[in-house]
């Protein structure tokens, strides 16, 4: 036991105590007659809980986390400069950078990562602009709030599936409702799944379809800690409603703001069940000419369908990568605007 | 005393951790001996009864004709357990990677037509050897043969195979003026499925308003190519798809379906596809004996007398499966048995009764007794006839490990393209061939 160990073990046992007490004595005073050595083994095992329970309270996380996250992260790093088969998981040959240089060459994955790019932009934008005006309604006195706010969190709460079989029904090419509508205005039945903007428009609003009403009420959230005095001496100085809107209600929730734009970023980046059930029987290609497919749809069909667990492995690793450099870019946008703030 | 509570109430908290904590790893633990633990689970309750797992996909039938329940009937001391996957495309890896790992498998293994070469050139050794357990003779050659290995090892024993015909809609035909006697039009386009397609064109001409003649191209692709000898490989293994005869031939048909007006451009099992049978727009669809409980289906009652069979233009097969023995079951002789006794001809046979998954074992086609109500369906066609004939005469294919990419990329990319996308066929094919290549790692 060294010294330094005992002077932080001390004042923890100390402020346990009675206040003006000696610790030892404090110790006595219920002591029960319990001999010296059962007592400093106490304490010992009091010390080494002091200092060990934390690590344990923590350790569940990162117990999981290394087993099932870092140790398939590295895994996976492994297995993308190897050419490995699902079919033959254990003959790996060492293949160097040629997976990566496949995915250069790949037209495929510059498909995918346009694709994503774009569904993400289309999905995203729209989504969180319709959000923050969906929760500036909300914020407003409304009768039955609880309602509205609820009925707004449905979507969010059905199952990807089940959403886009629906979402799949109303965009078929034939007697599908869109088209049907569409009718009526005298525009010929558009092909969906096929045309290359009508897919990707049908996926964005799937996602936007379930994503919206989650982000409007995080906006909700962040809008009713905006004190109202600053409303009050903005209607005061005789700002209306969308002006107090646009100089009020938007630069407080900067921070809001910039939080969904990361976490949509992130959701839209991985995006893979919609397009996937949106596809129906053979929905990993993304369309015929992989029109929607995107990247995580992309390391699917790669791995799993064709069986290429090395390059799909590979895809896997540029993805990070491609997240890592959003996220970078994300963060240097962040501090500009703190800056400029 | 304010101290001994907290710090009883912490070490309560440890405690609880630590138990959380050892209880999850010990869940992966137990995770790795999971399948083992599955199958012999059975021995827990001490009389000494086996629980066997039989791993499938789709819908087998097994269940469906009531051969689980009559196996356990004559062995009381077996319990038998079906593992569904609906699909196929999540069954297969996940078999893959059990067998593997060596642990996780079933007692016995579905594995489907599309799979059933990889598994031969890449998994023989993680499957009994069940040449030895039967009698060979009893299978059709090619359904044996596609399971056995280069050195004699067959390492699944055929369940069903899909012998092709047309289904056609009579009372459509009528109305087009064709012809709707099954016999006389099966000789209209014996031998050649462009002359199954030539007859679509004739459809068009007087075709009743909103259907069509044929649901999609792919499916003239698939039929067609399930009757060539030649497909995607050769008899050695090599690539042969961008030279092979019988690929060049189906493409071109289902080309001329595909830049035809005859086509509904459905995508088959897809839900429009399901609303187009009850719908009836389109009048045929190559039709392996299994989907002949799908039509009733997904027809319903609009289409029962409606529908007729006639024999295919080539006999062609189209899917079917196998049951194997992964080598790392615990209770491997039990599972033999299993797997013989619902491959055996009585049982396929009584399958077909209830689902029309036709038998891989010549002798029981004698006496097929398809479902009254099948027959009644499909305007009493003699449908065991039809299929037995075409059984029988399907010719030899030679398979290999991408057989499946492959195929899917020539529908799903390359026709796909032409008849939705109105690219031309040259467009496809080149499409097609790129995907291929991607897929073979060219």
């Amino acid at each position: 036991m060294t010294g330094s160990k005992q002077a932080l073990a001390q004042p923890a046992s100390s402020a346990d105590a009675a206040p003006g007490s000696q610790p030892g004595a404090a110790r006595g005073a219920h002591g029960r007659g319990a001999p010296a050595g059962a007592d400093s083994w106490r304490s010992r095992l009091y010390r080494w809980d002091m200092k060990a329970s934390p690590y344990a309270f923590i350790a569940p996380f990162f117990i999981l986390f290394g087993a099932f996250s870092l140790v398939p992260l590295l895994y996976t790093a492994w297995y993308s400069l190897h050419d490995v088969q699902l079919s033959s998981l254990d003959r790996q040959t060492w293949a160097g950078l040629d997976n990566y240089k496949n995915l250069w060459a790949s037209d495929f994955f510059w498909t995918a990562l346009k694709n994503t790019f774009t569904i993400g932009v289309i999905s995203t934008v729209p989504q969180l602009l319709a959000a923050l005006g969906l929760a500036h309604l909300l914020n407003y006195r409304l009768r039955g709030s609880t309602v509205w706010r609820v009925v707004m969190l449905t979507p969010y709460a059905t199952s990807v599936a089940a959403a886009t079989l629906v979402f799949t029904l109303l965009y078929s090419w034939d007697g599908g409702m869109v088209n049907w509508i569409l009718h009526f205005f005298g525009v010929d039945p558009v092909n969906w799944r096929e045309s290359d903007w009508g897919s990707q428009f049908a996926v964005s609003s799937i996602v936007i379809w379930r994503w919206t009403g989650y982000n409007a009420l995080i906006y909700l959230a962040a809008m009713q800690a905006i004190p109202t005095d600053l409303y009050e001496s903005a209607a005061l100085d005789g700002a209306n409603r969308w002006q107090q809107f646009r100089h009020v209600t938007i630069p407080q929730l900067r921070p809001t703001i910039l939080f969904t734009v990361v976490v949509s970023t992130i959701g839209a980046t991985q995006l893979f069940g919609e397009p996937l059930l949106f596809g129906g029987v053979s929905g990993s290609k993304g369309g015929s000419e992989h029109q929607y497919q995107t990247l995580g749809l992309y390391m699917y069909d790669q791995g799993w369908i064709i069986g290429n667990l090395g390059k799909a492995s590979a895809i896997a690793w540029s993805m990070f990568l491609i997240l890592v450099i959003v996220a970078v870019i994300n963060m240097l946008f962040t501090r500009r605007l703190r800056k400029s703030q | 005393m304010r101290t001994s509570t907290r710090r009883s109430r912490r070490l309560v908290a440890f405690a609880a951790v630590a138990a959380l904590t050892t209880g999850v790893l010990a869940g992966c633990a137990n995770d790795s001996d999971d399948g083992s633990s599955k199958s012999g689970g059975g021995n827990g309750d001490g009389k000494g009864k086996t629980t066997l797992t039989i791993g499938t996909f789709g819908v087998f039938g097994y269940k469906q004709a009531g051969l689980y329940d009559e196996y356990m009937k004559l062995h009381p001391d077996i319990t038998v357990k079906e593992n569904v996957t609906t699909r196929t495309d999540v069954y297969w890896p996940k078999v893959l990677t059990r067998l593997q790992a060596g642990s996780g498998a079933d007692d016995i293994q579905a594995i489907e037509v599309g799979n059933i070469t990889e598994a031969v050139q890449t998994q023989a050794d993680k499957f009994v050897d069940l040449g030895k357990e039967v009698d060979t003779s009893q299978w059709l050659d090619w359904k044996l043969a596609q399971a056995t290995t280069k050195d004699g090892k067959t390492i699944g024993l055929g369940t069903d195979i899909g012998p092709m015909a047309i289904c056609y809609r009579k009372d459509l035909f009528e109305k087009a003026g064709l012809e709707t006697d099954r016999t006389k039009l099966a000789a209209q386009w014996k031998g050649d499925w462009a002359k199954y397609v030539e007859l679509g064109k004739e459809y068009m001409k007087k075709a009743p308003s909103g259907t069509k003649y044929v649901d999609s191209a792919s499916s003239v692709y698939n039929a067609a190519i399930g009757g060539e000898t030649e497909t995607y490989y050769d008899r050695d293994g090599n690539v042969v798809w961008d030279k092979s005869a019988g690929v060049k031939k189906s493409w071109n048909v289902a080309m001329t379906v595909a830049t035809s007006n005859m086509s509904a451009k459905l995508k088959q099992f897809d839900k429009p596809w399901d609303q187009g049978f009850a719908n009836g727009t389109f009048a045929t669809v190559a039709c392996p004996a299994w989907m002949m409980g799908y039509i009733q289906e997904k027809s319903g009652d609009s289409g029962k007398g409606n529908w007729d069979v006639a024999a295919a233009p080539t006999a062609a097969n189209w899917g079917g499966s196998f049951i194997g023995v992964p080598t790392a079951g615990k209770h491997q002789k039990e599972a033999i048995e299993l797997a013989k006794w619902l491959t055996a001809p009585e049982q396929q046979a009584k399958v077909f009764a209830k689902q029309a998954s036709f038998p891989s074992t010549p002798s029981a086609y004698a006496d097929l007794e398809p479902a009254a109500a099948t027959t009644a369906y499909f305007s009493d066609a003699p449908i065991t006839q039809i299929f037995s004939d075409s059984a029988n005469t399907i010719p030899t294919q030679y398979h290999g490990a991408k057989d499946q990419p492959i195929l899917s990329a020539i529908t799903d990319i390359g026709i796909l393209q032409v008849e939705q996308k109105g690219k031309t066929p040259t467009q496809g094919w080149d499409a097609a061939t790129k995907e291929i290549k991607d897929v073979l790692g060219q």
